[in-house]
């Protein structure tokens, strides 16, 4: 790299021993991963092919319900289609004709298995394969699974990206694809610096709409935008493109990093680089620092999620001051995040997998002033003093490339921010406003007395 | 299989979490694939629980199938035990575990664990949570409780509270204080707060408070012929309804009607003049059976408003509401599906619907008000101040909740009087409410219907029974507009009836005099 190419720590953690568990996971499955997919590909239908907790599961995950006609839906299996497999694909036929009866708009249409389709082995893409035939031209229906049994959280973008790769035509340009789903505003600005560079044409999966669906071939080159792509990245290889292996655009460093391992390879000349990175990349520093303040010397503990945690941990360590104390993924593709954990001193457990109860011992252990946790264990673990971010928002919030990095560093600094600011809870008394969520405990005393129904009856007795 | 975009109710293991969860020291294991953990965020998000549900799941992968998935369970269940020193344990299996049949109820009893463990079997494809909670407290009613001597004054157990549940906090309070004020003490509250050994003690009471038959009518049952311990079948939401219930506890424990209704206010908030705008709002109620049975009675006899359609979600109510809405002269909708209910309340056009978190999303897309009358939950059903639906608090919150989102008294008639000034248009929302930016006169959320005869959109839902109006009429430009004057919150109405009228007479073009003259025909 001529361009720029970041400092490494004496000993970095590409060789760091990792510690690998296995028991209770507290992650989502790869179905979650459709609440993004859905809005990022506008003409993309997205039919589960499951049961009741699938569509519980998408529907509480998205937090807040998308009541826009989200273009998702759960195909629920009951009874007698566990009894009888013909019968489940005709009854899946009928469901997905009536569907794109519904809607002429759909283009893509992704039928993605769960965990009881897998058991049953219900075969998703003979289904796929045949409704491609009935739909067609104007309809093209592929297939992944967003199991649990085969993915954890974010390998559902991955199964579904890798699910397009076979079916994407063929080309002989020399092009660049870069891979994962970004925000549209961020894919705007990274297109835009790419432009300004001269590297093109620059192709993006997925695509927003299905008419601009990337071709791919022996001289494609691609890089990845999301460090959870790994089958992703072996599907394209199959298809004889190149993988440009960097760190990830988090950051001021990691997107200097980034645009450098592009423009290397594409060939920009230094002054180039220097002109169109420069500006941006003063202005990301100078906001980090701004923020990074509350987060210099604070330590942090990342539970695996979604497998962003290395690179964010490499962000947090390096730009922003922070020790890390444990980084976890659910998965580490060495080919994916090598660059990244080169970059990352060492120090931290790398841990892979989850037993989550042996985790949250060592959590309770090291006590660090932040955890990066999913919303299972936030509230939990607030209440046990710990101050927590939870990790979704870190995939439902626009952080990649310079301008969004002191964003990232923000979501970071918020809750250490608000913990600071919340000094008035306790009434000055000891103690008093440590019993977090004690209202919430489920815990009922029944007044049992006169006094208890005076209480009820003024509104103080709900605790 | 069916299609489902958005669900009313989860799978029966999430039942049984929250009994699981309301509970103290008793511990789920719960066979299931990882994934299945997002019911963990239920509680800790949406309720802001501050500790971790007591659920241990297996976690088992696709590589653990062909291998030894029943060890996995045993090792699990091992694992919790010794971490978490239960008093008893409930072992069952997600939807997925019911598929490789590894029978964990089976799989525990050969463990020896020294507690007791109460195996549940919860049909994931045919059932729902509200099975699952019913289901659970049953099995841990059987398991664990026995006849025993009554106490020496009158007790009551407290029945069907859990975790998740619709106002339940506030609602065990409420019920409380009302059999205190009788001189009734509380043996039991269980599921929420109980532990096992107090389940095993609720043969002690002198009889069983049903709050929620949703969750515990099939316990309340089993405890009546086994425990000889009457339930009472009234809930106490509404303020007929409390009455009721009184006196059905004054006729099981012979004790007289005692009730300090001082704290009372909805029966003069309601009488009072200013509630006289109320009269004859046309209502639409939707959620679970009990709810919507209570919300029915507020309506009308204690609100003074019309209901014009009600159901309830799940089918194991269908009955009582199909009676009740026979009482109304009503048909009963009773489905999950919540395009249905979209569809049917799109008909009906009613000025509120009073319905669950769906129905307020479905509100909001047509314009219409939406109190929240039942489960299923949202993190601002769990709200910090005290707000019980039962008893006489419970009577007030819901006078206030109810009439909160409507436009209110005088701001009504003024909206009536100045239909275009440019501020204070009917478009605007109540203006109590903030935030609200003028909507555009032309189009309404108001007016889906005209929406979708114009061909502006594309009609969003799935086969959608039409409106009665829909036969050929045609809106005349000048009665178009005359329509736009009427405030929004009525101009569903007016349409719906103008077209009834002019197909009713054979009239295929509705002019202004059409619209009055329906106006005249349908006064009251």
């Amino acid at each position: 790299m001529t361009h720029h190419s970041p400092t490494p720590p004496a000993r970095g953690c590409g060789n760091a021993p990792i510690l690998k568990e296995r028991g209770q996971r507290e992650v989502f499955c790869g179905l979650t991963g459709i609440i993004w997919l859905h809005r990022k590909m506008q003409d993309a239908f997205f039919l589960v092919v499951g049961s009741r907790t699938c569509a519980h599961l998408l529907q509480s995950a998205a937090g807040v319900m998308i009541f826009a006609e989200p273009r998702f839906g759960t195909a629920i299996l009951e009874e007698q289609d566990l009894a009888g497999m013909a019968d489940a694909h005709d009854e899946l036929d009928r469901e997905v004709g009536r569907l794109l009866a519904r809607r002429p708009d759909i283009r893509q249409l992704f039928l993605v298995g769960s965990c009881p389709s897998e058991v049953i082995k219900l075969d998703l893409s003979r289904a796929a394969e045949r409704l491609t035939r009935v739909h067609a031209p104007h309809v093209r229906v592929l297939n992944y699974s967003g199991s649990g049994i085969e993915t954890t959280f974010t390998e559902g973008e991955d199964a579904c990206l890798a699910s397009m790769v076979p079916v994407l035509p063929e080309t002989q340009a020399r092009e660049l694809l870069v891979v994962g789903a970004l925000p549209d505003v961020v894919e705007d600005q990274m297109l835009g610096l790419l432009r300004d560079m001269g590297v093109g044409p620059v192709r993006v999966l997925p695509a927003r709409r299905s008419e601009e669906i990337p071709a791919v071939g022996p001289n494609t080159v691609f890089a990845l935008t999301q460090p959870f792509l790994g089958e992703t990245t072996s599907a394209l290889e199959r298809r004889g493109a190149r993988h440009l292996a960097a760190p990830f655009p988090f950051g001021e460093e990691g997107t200097t990093a980034w645009l450098a391992a592009v423009a290397a390879e594409f060939g920009v000349d230094a002054e180039t680089f220097a002109r169109v990175t420069e500006a941006p990349r003063a202005r990301a520093r100078k906001a980090i620092a701004t923020v990074a303040e509350g987060l210099r010397g604070k330590s942090i503990f990342f539970f695996p999620d979604s497998q962003l945690e290395i690179p964010l941990a490499r962000f947090l360590t390096r730009e922003c001051g922070m020790e890390a104390v444990e980084v976890g993924a659910p998965y580490i593709h060495k080919q994916v995040v090598g660059p990244d954990l080169d970059l990352l001193a060492e120090g931290p457990v790398i841990s892979e997998g989850q037993d989550v109860d042996l985790q949250l011992d060592r959590v309770r252990a090291a006590r660090p002033d932040l955890t990066v946790c999913g919303l299972g264990l936030a509230n939990p673990l607030e209440a046990e003093g710990l101050t927590t971010k939870w990790a979704i928002e870190l995939v439902f919030t626009p952080v990649h490339f310079y301008e969004q990095a002191a964003d990232l560093a923000g979501l970071f600094a918020r809750p250490l921010r608000r913990k600071g600011l919340l000094s008035g809870l306790s009434g000055g008394v000891a103690g008093g406003g440590g019993r977090a969520g004690a209202a919430a405990s489920g815990g009922i005393e029944p007044p049992s007395t006169a006094r208890g129904q005076a209480r009820a009856a003024s509104g103080e007795g709900s605790a | 299989m069916k299609l489902t975009v958005w669900t009313y109710e989860g799978p029966p293991h999430v039942g049984a979490m929250r009994v699981a969860t309301g509970m103290k020291d008793l511990h789920y294991v719960l066979h299931a694939p990882q994934g299945d953990t997002y019911a963990d965020l239920l509680f800790t998000m949406i309720e802001r629980r501050n500790h971790r549900p007591p659920v241990t799941y297996t976690t088992f992968q696709a590589r653990d199938l062909g291998a030894d998935t029943a060890g996995l369970f045993k090792q699990a269940a091992q694992d919790a035990y010794a971490r978490f020193k239960p008093q008893a344990l409930i072992v069952g299996a997600s939807c997925t575990a019911e598929l490789i049949q590894d029978d964990p109820g089976g799989l525990a009893e050969t463990m020896g664990l020294p507690v007791p463990v109460i195996a549940l079997e919860l049909p994931s494809y045919s059932r729902k949570e509200n099975f699952g909670t019913d289901e659970t407290f049953f099995q841990l009613a059987r398991a664990l409780a026995r006849p025993m001597e009554k106490t020496a004054h009158v007790t009551a157990n407290l029945i069907g509270p859990t975790g998740l549940g619709f106002r339940h906090r506030d609602d065990v309070v409420e019920v409380t204080a009302l059999l205190n004020e009788m001189g009734i003490e509380v043996n039991v509250v269980a599921p929420m707060g109980a532990t096992p050994a107090d389940i095993a003690r609720m043969g002690q009471a002198h009889f069983n408070v049903l709050m929620y038959p949703e969750h515990a009518e099939a316990a309340a049952r089993w405890m009546e012929r086994d425990l000889k311990l009457p339930f009472t079948k009234t809930v106490p939401i509404g303020v007929g309804a409390t009455w009721d219930f009184l006196k059905e506890v004054s006729e099981i424990t012979g004790l007289p009607v005692r009730a300090d209704d001082s704290r009372l206010r909805l029966p003069w908030w309601s009488k009072s003049v200013d509630s006289t705008y109320l009269t004859g709002k046309r209502v639409f109620l939707f959620g679970d059976g009990t709810h919507v049975r209570a919300a029915a009675r507020i309506a009308r006899d204690e609100m003074g408003f019309e209901v014009v359609g009600l159901g309830c979600y799940n089918r194991e109510m269908a009955r009582p509401i199909r009676a009740l809405a026979k009482e109304f002269g009503l048909e009963a909708l009773v489905t999950d599906d919540y395009l249905e209910v979209e569809a049917a309340i799109e008909a009906l056009a009613p000025e509120m619907i009073l319905g669950t978190q769906m129905e307020r999303h479905i509100g909001k897309r047509l314009g219409i008000p939406c109190a929240v009358i039942s489960a299923p939950v949202h993190v601002q059903d769990f709200p910090a101040r005290y707000s019980p639906q039962m008893g006489w608090e419970g009577a007030n919150v819901i006078f206030d909740t109810w009439v909160h989102p409507l436009v209110m008294g005088l701001e009504e008639h003024l909206l009536h009087m100045f239909r275009d000034d440019f501020e204070f248009h009917d478009a605007a929302g109540p203006s109590h409410h903030g935030g609200h930016a003028p909507k555009p006169l032309e189009r309404t959320p108001a007016e889906p219907a005209a929406a979708a005869e114009e061909g502006a959109q594309p009609v969003p839902a799935a086969p959608v029974p039409q409106p009665v109006s829909t036969v050929e009429v045609v809106w005349l430009p000048a009665a178009e507009n005359e329509l736009k004057k009427i405030p929004f919150f009525v101009r569903g109405k007016a349409r719906r009836n103008t077209e009834k009228f002019a197909a009713e007479r054979g009239v295929r073009e509705i002019g202004v005099d059409t619209l009055y003259e329906a106006k005249a025909h349908y006064a009251r």
